[in-house]
């Protein structure tokens, strides 16, 4: 269970692909009744689904408060399972006390984002339509930029390590305790996420810049700050979400805007600015790749998530459980 | 008038550009074509409504995927039209599902479907031709391409010209200052976005089924490279979405710089483009053409004033 059991491997796969992360725990499954099979890939939806939660949350964090729809937020969750993956396989620090390091970190970054490049253009754009083509194109320029030095520094291959990859066996499943781990710690920062914004005196500050940032400063609400911290906040959910991202799939750098897509699908699901809405449509989403990817075809998962996406904008485009945007 | 003898002019010189152009320039000089094209096409439907289309290359890609596929059974020229039909298709049921929404739903849709296109014809190639990349041989020199990519060219900026002259174009314009303004005033919005987007997607896949050729093998991988619809938005934005020239003068720098760049530096040309991007945001939000014409009235103004 420890970190000196635990081997890191560096995986390349020849093929465009990557085998899909429901995959592992099925493959060996295989050979079981499909009842079995059915639940054990319920039980990897909800892991992966509470990962898309998760970073889901952040997401509507960034989009909802700070008005920016950040198109580099996938890449903010690769570089984060980059630096877990650094600090566990080169320093041998455990991904769990790495999170001390990385999440802090991807606060920190997203800030300087924020404060450096968003900020300015906040300033300057009267009007949110305005706001939201800039920052689309900034944050644009700024996926390539991440991207880039990711690949500069550990190239296109993909990456995983192996970190708790043990079996616990849950009522006759059996599932690795990594993605135990990656659904436990999607609750608990989902849940503290939560707690926060309903409990906390900030937590109302932030939910009335989203309700309405132009009535705030009518009530001593400094807009500017509280929209930094709210995308910054943002920022070290995303970081939160690569570290568990790193814990229990295989990654490369340019899957960054894989994770953007479907957290934006997650986020416009559940609602903008909703995290229930957004903790439900990450769990569907989960489930439903999941289930595609055991029963149909793993190359078919995107496919299955833009026919939700497709399904969602005609029918209702304001989200599951949102109000009509703007 | 005038202005259309000059065209016509700079037209024809261009057309002889390979009779004297060596094989390396006449390379370049499909790729800027290539590229104009592109720019021309994106700018005509995202410059007046910024509905940001981020999937260029998904298109492009359809357009030389559909020759890959088809070069061997049917002529050529059935051939672009069949991919032509496909980027048709492909252009409405994306148009219908997103543009009677807000345009960050379009965004969003586009920023993946590159992603989805790309996942789609392996996962067709992988499990129901059983190969992963074609070989494209079709008995076309490269000045060939250079002037089905001139004549497309010439066709793009003529339909750009049209719809900026034309009611639709109007039409576009108001819906991109005001929506709400626009439908008041009976325009069918939906329709008029979607007409101009078919439009701008059917150029789009045409580009990329012209130049299929030059591959030789073709590939997922490399037909639907994302760094494509990044260019092209990059350059439409340089050089001004909303001038009629204005992305095809943002094409050449632009292009000449990503070729020197992808030489000279192949691993940090991203990183270096990326911040070239986010630069022109920042300074230029409209465009060199609109820069360069607010410099020229301030420092007249000044002259008149002094």
């Amino acid at each position: 269970m420890g970190v000196a059991s635990a081997r890191s491997v560096l995986v390349a796969h020849p093929h465009p692909n990557p085998p899909h992360k429901g995959e592992g725990v099925l493959l060996c499954l295989s050979n079981h009744r499909s009842a079995h099979m059915l639940f054990s890939a319920i039980l990897t939806g909800l892991v992966l689904g509470g990962t898309y939660a998760l970073v889901a949350m952040g997401l509507t964090l960034q989009y909802g408060v700070a008005r920016i729809m950040n198109l580099a937020y996938g890449d903010i969750i690769i570089a984060a399972s980059f630096g877990a993956f650094v600090l566990f396989t080169a320093l041998g620090i455990n991904p769990l006390l790495g999170m001390l390091i990385v999440i802090p970190a991807g606060f920190a970054l997203s800030w300087l984002i924020y404060a450096v490049m968003l900020q300015p253009l906040a300033r300057r754009s009267r009007d949110r339509g305005r706001l939201e083509g800039d920052s689309i194109l900034a944050t644009f320029g700024l996926l390539f930029v991440i991207q880039g030095v990711a690949l500069v520094i550990f190239g296109s291959g993909f990456m995983s390590y192996s970190f708790l990859a043990v079996p616990v066996d849950i009522m006759g499943t059996t599932i690795a305790a990594n993605r135990l781990l990656a659904f436990v710690l999607a609750v608990v920062f989902g849940l503290g996420l939560w707690l926060m914004l309903t409990r906390t005196r900030f937590g109302t500050v932030i939910r009335a810049v989203a309700a309405n940032p132009a009535s705030a400063p009518l009530v001593g609400i400094n807009v500017d700050s509280v929209a930094r911290f709210a995308f910054a906040i943002g920022g070290a959910l995303a970081a939160a979400g690569g570290v568990v991202v790193s814990m229990y799939l295989t990654f490369s750098a340019t899957m960054g805007v894989i994770f953007t897509m479907k957290a934006l699908i997650v986020v416009i699901m559940g609602g903008v600015g909703n995290l229930m809405g957004a903790l439900a449509a990450g769990l569907i989403l989960g489930l439903v790749e999941t289930l595609v990817a055991s029963f149909i075809d793993p190359g078919l998962t995107l496919a299955a998530t833009y026919l939700i996406f497709l399904a969602v904008l005609v029918v209702r485009p304001q989200g599951l459980f949102g109000k009509a945007a703007r | 008038m005038m202005k259309l003898a000059l065209a016509l002019i700079a037209l024809v010189a261009l057309a002889f550009v390979p009779a004297f152009a060596g094989p390396y320039p006449l390379g370049l000089g499909i790729g800027i074509l290539g590229y104009g094209v592109l720019a021309t096409a994106w700018a005509m439907f995202s410059g007046p409504t910024r509905y940001i289309s981020l999937a260029t290359v998904a298109f492009f890609g359809l357009g030389a995927y559909t020759v890959a596929v088809l070069a061997d059974v049917l002529p050529y020229p059935l051939v672009l039209v069949v991919a032509a039909l496909v980027g048709l298709i492909v252009a409405l049921i994306v148009g219908l599902a997103t543009l009677r929404l807000a345009g960050i739903y379009f965004v969003i849709f586009t920023f993946g479907l590159t992603e989805l296109v790309r996942q789609l014809v392996t996962y067709y190639e992988v499990n129901v031709t059983r190969t992963l990349g074609r070989y494209v041989f079709l008995p076309l020199e490269p000045e060939h391409i250079y002037w089905q990519l001139l004549a497309l060219l010439a066709a793009t900026l003529a339909i750009a010209f049209w719809v900026r002259r034309s009611r639709i174009g109007l039409a576009l314009r108001v819906i991109g200052d005001d929506p709400v303004v626009a439908s008041h005033l009976g325009v069918r919005i939906t329709r008029t976005k979607l007409t101009l987007f078919s439009i701008s997607c059917v150029i789009m896949t045409l580009a990329g089924a012209i130049q299929a050729p030059r591959w030789t093998y073709i590939e997922p991988s490399i037909v639907f490279n994302p760094t494509t619809s990044f260019l092209v938005v990059i350059m439409a934005l340089l050089g001004g979405p909303n001038r009629l020239f204005g992305p095809l003068l943002g094409a050449v720098p632009l292009f000449l710089l990503f070729e020197w760049l992808s030489a000279n530096f192949p691993n940090h040309y991203s990183i270096i483009l990326g911040l070239l991007f986010i630069a022109i945001v920042f300074v230029l939000p409209n465009g060199v053409l609109a820069a360069g014409d607010s410099l020229w009235s301030r420092l007249t103004r000044k002259a008149v004033q002094s």
